[in-house]
């Protein structure tokens, strides 16, 4: 008994010596500290140059001595080819991001309900491609299509048929960006399906809710967080894609990213680079922005 | 009966699914080991002449060894700098109520809802601006900014499993600050701080974007392939694009060991 009540006091004690201390900073604050300046010199910093540049006449590196719309009416201007890839690169991020929810939905419900023990194992499989770097794995599937590659070749075994010719279209980048963004979908999902607590589900079957009304009723709405940041993170990462066009597109297509690097190196051109880099710095930020503010981050990362 | 014919029939599309998006997801990496397999220079299938011929030339290349030297310095880097920022930022994230902690965790999760082509290409701009050499060690720059933020939800994710109440009743008991942390504080997140070193390593080993824009004249093993693969293809290209998934499954498999290690004895 005694031993308890030194000990409180020992721990108020502590306390004020804690708070009398006085350091600039609380302790979380200084732990955060480093991932702070990380971020102010290696995110905001190039931000805030972007958006000085793209403020600079056209063609010039005369970030504050000059101020122009130029580069914004520029991309806008239908006589350029800009205002192209902005859309393409907008219209397929937005195809597949609903043809993933479409796709992984099914596998996310699978791991969270159904494969029990062998969701471990699911999961490490579905992870593990993002270790591979995606021009390699998107590699694979030139030597995939390509004439006299494994499909061909795999046709041509089995009934002399030639396989039809797939590679440097618009619809095998949109292919490659749904293989690639597949993971960015899936664990969101999971996450999201699994906050979901098991007995509302079997309470709502027990009082004779549908299938169908189960999912609309219950499981959608409580999945939601996890599946907005499945659909937010698919579609920021899908906006920004560049490998797809690259590596299977044979550039049949121009995605806003390869505008950038061209403005930035080539051409250099930073002003109207820096422009589009910003347009898409709008579009990805407001989104998540809007997004992470209605979350509960403390709720979905596992703090109950 | 036909609602458990019903279940069964769900749990059998839902694998048959499953099984085929994995088997899709790996059909691609299967096709560049069996094209690192052939005795040709030209890839033709099926396969007439098998060899390893490809994989010994890979192994003996300079060019090679100096693109693998540059990315496990790269990773290794990486992964040093990425583990002490993020477990300090996850400490931040989910251990202290601070002040301004909410802003905090909404902050870490920008980089990565970003873009990483964009992000790259904006950092060519700023370390062009700042008249910075781009090398190997501006990648690692580029790298943290995408991967410290991660690791950071990595270890975050251990923190919340954490009860602070052992911590302040190691310091009643006269632990110093120092004493807490290598006695208290580490030997519980050992987890969580194994899977975030293993995965802020592979992350980085795998990355193309960013070090496509920010490694300048140096090559990574990913920023080799890339330009071959556009102009110049060799077998070379899917035989050390194999050798680099079955080192990156190697290490998987190894850390994927010590986590579950770390995770029994803490326990």
């Amino acid at each position: 008994m005694e031993s308890h009540a030194l000990q409180i006091q020992d721990s108020a004690i502590s306390g004020a010596v804690k708070k009398s201390r006085g350091p600039l900073l609380t302790p979380g604050a200084r732990c955060a500290l480093p991932v702070i300046v990380l971020l102010l010199l290696g995110f905001a910093a190039p931000l805030t140059a972007v958006i000085a540049y793209s403020f600079a006449e056209p063609h010039s590196f005369n970030v504050f001595s000059s101020f122009s719309f130029a580069n914004y009416a520029e991309i806008f201007n239908t006589e350029n080819t800009v205002w192209m890839s902005f859309l393409w690169s907008l219209s397929l991020a937005a195809v597949t991001v609903l043809m993933l929810s479409v796709i992984a939905y099914p596998i996310a419900y699978g791991m969270v309900y159904v494969f029990g023990r062998w969701s471990g194992l699911v999961s490490t499989l579905f992870v593990f491609p993002l270790f591979i770097s995606e021009n390699v794995r998107l590699y694979g599937w030139v030597l995939f299509f390509i004439k006299n590659g494994v499909f061909d070749g795999t046709l041509n075994l089995l009934g002399g048929a030639d396989a039809p010719e797939v590679l440097y279209s618009p619809g095998i980048i949109l292919f490659g960006m749904i293989y690639t963004y597949l993971p960015y979908m899936l664990f969101p999902l999971v996450l999201g399906l699994s906050l979901l607590p098991r007995d509302v589900v079997d309470a709502a079957k027990d009082l004779g809710a549908s299938r169908y009304q189960v999912w609309r009723e219950i499981e959608l709405p409580l999945a939601m967080p996890g599946f907005m940041i499945g659909l937010l993170l698919t579609f920021v990462l899908a906006v920004g894609a560049i490998a797809e066009s690259k590596v299977l597109g044979g550039q049949s297509v121009i995605v806003l990213t390869h505008d950038i690097e061209v403005s930035f190196t080539y051409a250099q051109n930073w002003p109207l680079g820096s422009a589009l880099a910003v347009l898409i710095t709008l579009i990805t930020g407001g989104l998540t922005l809007f997004m992470l503010f209605k979350l509960d981050l403390d709720r979905v990362l596992g703090r109950k | 009966m036909n609602q458990e014919q019903a279940a069964l029939r769900t749990r059998t599309l839902l694998w048959v699914w499953t099984l085929f998006v994995i088997f899709v997801v790996y059909l691609p990496v299967f096709c560049s080991a069996l094209a690192s397999l052939t005795k040709s220079r030209y890839f033709l299938f099926p396969i007439r002449k098998w060899s390893f011929d490809w994989w010994d030339k890979t192994m003996a290349s300079i060019e090679v060894s100096t693109l693998v030297k540059t990315s496990l310095m790269l990773a290794g880097s990486v992964t040093v700098l990425a583990t002490i920022i993020g477990f300090f930022g996850a400490l931040a994230f989910a251990r202290y109520n601070w002040k301004g902690r909410s802003l905090f965790q909404k902050v870490v999760l920008l980089p990565i809802f970003f873009p990483q082509p964009v992000l790259g290409l904006a950092l060519l701009l700023w370390f062009n601006a700042l008249g910075l050499p781009l090398s190997w060690h501006t990648a690692v720059i580029a790298h943290l900014v995408w991967i410290a933020p991660v690791i950071t939800l990595v270890i975050a994710i251990q923190v919340y499993g954490f009860d602070p109440v052992v911590e302040e009743a190691a310091f009643d008991l006269g632990a110093s600050r120092f004493q807490v942390m290598k006695e208290v504080t580490l030997p519980m997140l050992w987890p969580g701080i194994w899977s975030g070193m293993l995965f802020a390593f592979l992350l980085s080993w795998g990355n193309f974007p960013l070090s496509l824009y920010t490694s300048g004249a140096d090559s990574t093993v990913p920023k080799w392939l890339f330009t071959k693969m556009i102009a110049g293809y060799t077998p070379m290209v899917p035989t050390l694009g194999t050798m680099s998934t079955l080192g990156a499954a190697l290490v998987l498999s190894i850390g994927g060991v010590a986590v579950i290690l770390a995770r029994r004895r803490s326990n």
